[in-house]
């Protein structure tokens, strides 16, 4: 390997035959440049779809009520459900040792808001302090909804960042300005961030109490947010998340008279079941990458056994030669391999440079929703080029091996 | 030199065994030119094949300077085709994207001189065979007469005992011819020993001995007056 003498030999056999040494390198370091792209791809698409999670707690389970489907108890199938106070307070109670966060919520339609001359149409709902965390939201100036707005009635509301540049321009300060919202004066104490991007930030929170007194909701609301405690694993939270909705809804049927099969009445989101979805669909996508990749590397692998068997039937008759000069066996072998090896190396590390160049340069510039940051583990596509220099000597070594012991006389013959 | 003993050599075709060396009694002194003459298919170059460790002898013995040479392995067959042996072949067997320099050196290379050395010894036997300012050409560049000259520059570059020259005319036109012979009579007048198939018998009348073969078997072995090449050029 660090014979000099062999290394001079080598370079001056490719160097008189670019041709071939261009062939095998092409087919080499198109395989990796293609193996390392689409594993870039992957890792982006997994990127691009945790973010999307970001939007929400990961383990938020969102229950919402719709209209029975089912006649039940002598009451008719078309019946609209509606939540009160009453099912929220009792749940919290029953499993306050199990919930994180919890917030019911209640929503104004129709929620105009006012300031000075600008006005807009935002969703406008009034939530418990909880409602932050479930949100997933963070505060960029002021505070969110606290209890003590909650326990007076206070008629504060917290808007998001897309509201402020709205309503207020980008000049003032909004805290403590008044906004009007249906025509009542509200003091804004906060404005809020929301990972989920400008759909997320164009709403305006306050307190439920205030909400339901002010906009005459007496003590309905529209849904209930809970995240439970965290668990250990994913699976155990899943695991938990399932049985937590179940209860939850069987309890919600019995307290509104709603038929124990009636899937339309109650509903329940939990992100959860959503993110094990997503997370299989990952799953799947990466299994679907790595299998295109391996099969790309065993095209290319053959690609490479097919040019080294066709390189040493060119080379018999100067094998040939170079034994009777007096070239033993080994050397012969030696001489093969110790090209493919090289050959290999080098078009292998420069189709990895290639495309992680392309990743590192292009990859920022993609803004699909779903591709983000594409990018690959560096050993990994360091591991790859080493699997195909290897599979290329082995792949290599059999011809070279059945080179060698051809005798000179045969590979000598006139054809 | 060489000392052959009752050499038989017989070839497998399909079903049929083909009997080309019939028991060749043959010995070779140092500093002779021998010639070995036959038609096609009298053996002479399944002789030469075996004398040049490229074949092997069914029976019979092989004694190249005091080492028998029998149950060979490649790996010392190969070196002992690069310590004794030079091979000039009829169709050159040059490497051809090699320049005549690095094919005069290659034999070199597998004695394991080094690089400078080898390039200057390399460029010494050029010298000698008058192809110096043609060192970096590639042998297709290079004219038949060219070729063979540079062939016999790299047969003795491993600077060898016996050199085996397989029909080095056979590729050449006449003048070209003696042009060749000329240069293997001027080594063999240095005292190496050479051995020359040919089936041509002015090239034959060239050497110093004459050894004739027909149906693999020695009919004929006379020294002769040799004809120096360099009256007919």
């Amino acid at each position: 390997m660090f014979d000099l003498e062999r290394w001079e030999e080598i370079f001056e056999t490719i160097r008189k035959n670019k041709l071939r040494t261009f062939l095998t390198g092409l087919s080499v370091a198109s395989g990796i440049f293609i193996l390392v792209v689409l594993l870039g791809i992957g890792e982006g698409m997994r990127n691009g779809i945790s973010q999307e999670f970001k939007r929400d707690a990961a383990n938020i389970m969102y229950v919402y009520t719709g209209v029975t489907s089912k006649e039940y108890k002598g009451l008719n199938p078309g019946r609209r459900i509606q939540m009160k106070n009453e099912d929220f307070n009792y749940t919290t109670l029953k499993y306050q040792d199990d919930l994180e966060y919890k917030s019911s919520i209640y929503r104004i339609w129709n929620g105009i808001v006012n300031y000075g001359k600008e006005s807009g149409s935002y969703r406008v709902e009034g939530v418990y302090p909880d409602y932050q965390f479930l949100e997933n939201s963070g505060m960029i100036e002021g505070r969110f909804v606290n209890y003590k707005d909650h326990e007076n009635f206070e008629k504060v509301v917290v808007v998001g960042n897309k509201v402020r540049n709205d309503l207020f321009k980008d000049s003032k300060d909004p805290i403590g300005e008044y906004v009007q919202i249906s025509g009542v004066n509200f003091k804004v104490v906060g404005v809020f961030t929301d990972p989920g991007g400008e759909r997320e930030e164009s709403r305006v929170f306050m307190p439920i109490s205030t909400a339901q007194r002010v906009f005459g909701g007496s003590n309905n609301i529209a849904n209930m947010a809970f995240t439970l405690e965290p668990e250990d694993n994913f699976e155990a939270a899943l695991a938990a998340s399932n049985r937590f909705s179940e209860a939850i809804k069987n309890q919600l049927k019995e307290t509104h008279t709603i038929a124990p099969d009636d899937e339309s009445a109650i509903s329940i989101n939990n992100s959860l079941e959503n993110a094990k979805r997503f997370f299989d669909l990952m799953d799947m996508i990466k299994f679907f990458f790595w299998g295109v990749g391996i099969c790309t590397i065993i095209a290319g692998v053959v690609g490479v056994s097919n040019i080294m068997l066709i390189i040493v039937k060119e080379r018999t008759r100067e094998i040939g030669i170079r034994k009777a000069l007096g070239a033993e066996p080994l050397s012969i072998v030696g001489m093969v391999l110790h090209e493919s090896i090289f050959v290999t190396a080098i078009a292998g590390f420069i189709g990895l440079i290639a495309s992680l160049l392309l990743l590192e340069f292009v990859g920022p510039l993609i803004e699909t929703q779903y591709i983000s940051n594409p990018a690959v583990n560096f050993n990994v596509a360091l591991t790859t080029v080493f699997i195909l220099v290897l599979a290329g000597a082995i792949a290599g070594f059999f011809p070279a091996w059945r080179a060698a012991r051809i005798k000179p006389i045969v590979a000598l013959r006139d054809e | 030199m060489i000392e052959i003993k009752d050499l038989h050599k017989s070839y497998k075709m399909g079903s049929n065994s083909l009997h080309v060396l019939k028991g060749i009694n043959f010995s070779v002194a140092e500093g002779e030119l021998v010639s070995i003459m036959g038609s096609s298919g009298s053996g002479k170059s399944t002789l030469l094949n075996i004398l040049g460790m490229l074949d092997e002898a069914d029976e019979g013995s092989y004694t190249l300077d005091g080492v028998a040479i029998k149950n060979l392995n490649e790996k010392i067959a190969a070196r002992y085709r690069n310590k004794f042996l030079g091979f000039i072949f009829q169709s050159f067997n040059l490497i051809s994207y090699k320049n005549a320099l690095d094919n005069v050196a290659l034999p070199l290379y597998y004695q394991g001189v080094k690089r400078g050395e080898r390039i200057d010894k390399a460029m010494s036997y050029l010298e000698k065979v008058g192809l110096a300012d043609w060192a970096g050409h590639l042998p297709n560049e290079l004219s038949g007469g060219q070729k063979q000259r540079v062939a016999i520059a790299r047969a003795l570059a491993s600077d060898p005992k016996v050199l085996l020259a397989d029909e080095p005319t056979g590729a050449l036109d006449s003048k070209t011819s003696y042009d060749v012979m000329n240069l293997i009579q001027e080594i063999n007048d240095e005292g190496r020993t050479i051995l020359v198939v040919t089936h041509e018998p002015d090239i034959a009348a060239m050497t110093k001995r004459i050894v004739n073969l027909k149906d693999g078997r020695i009919i004929q072995d006379t020294q002769v007056n040799q004809v120096r090449a360099q009256q007919n050029v």
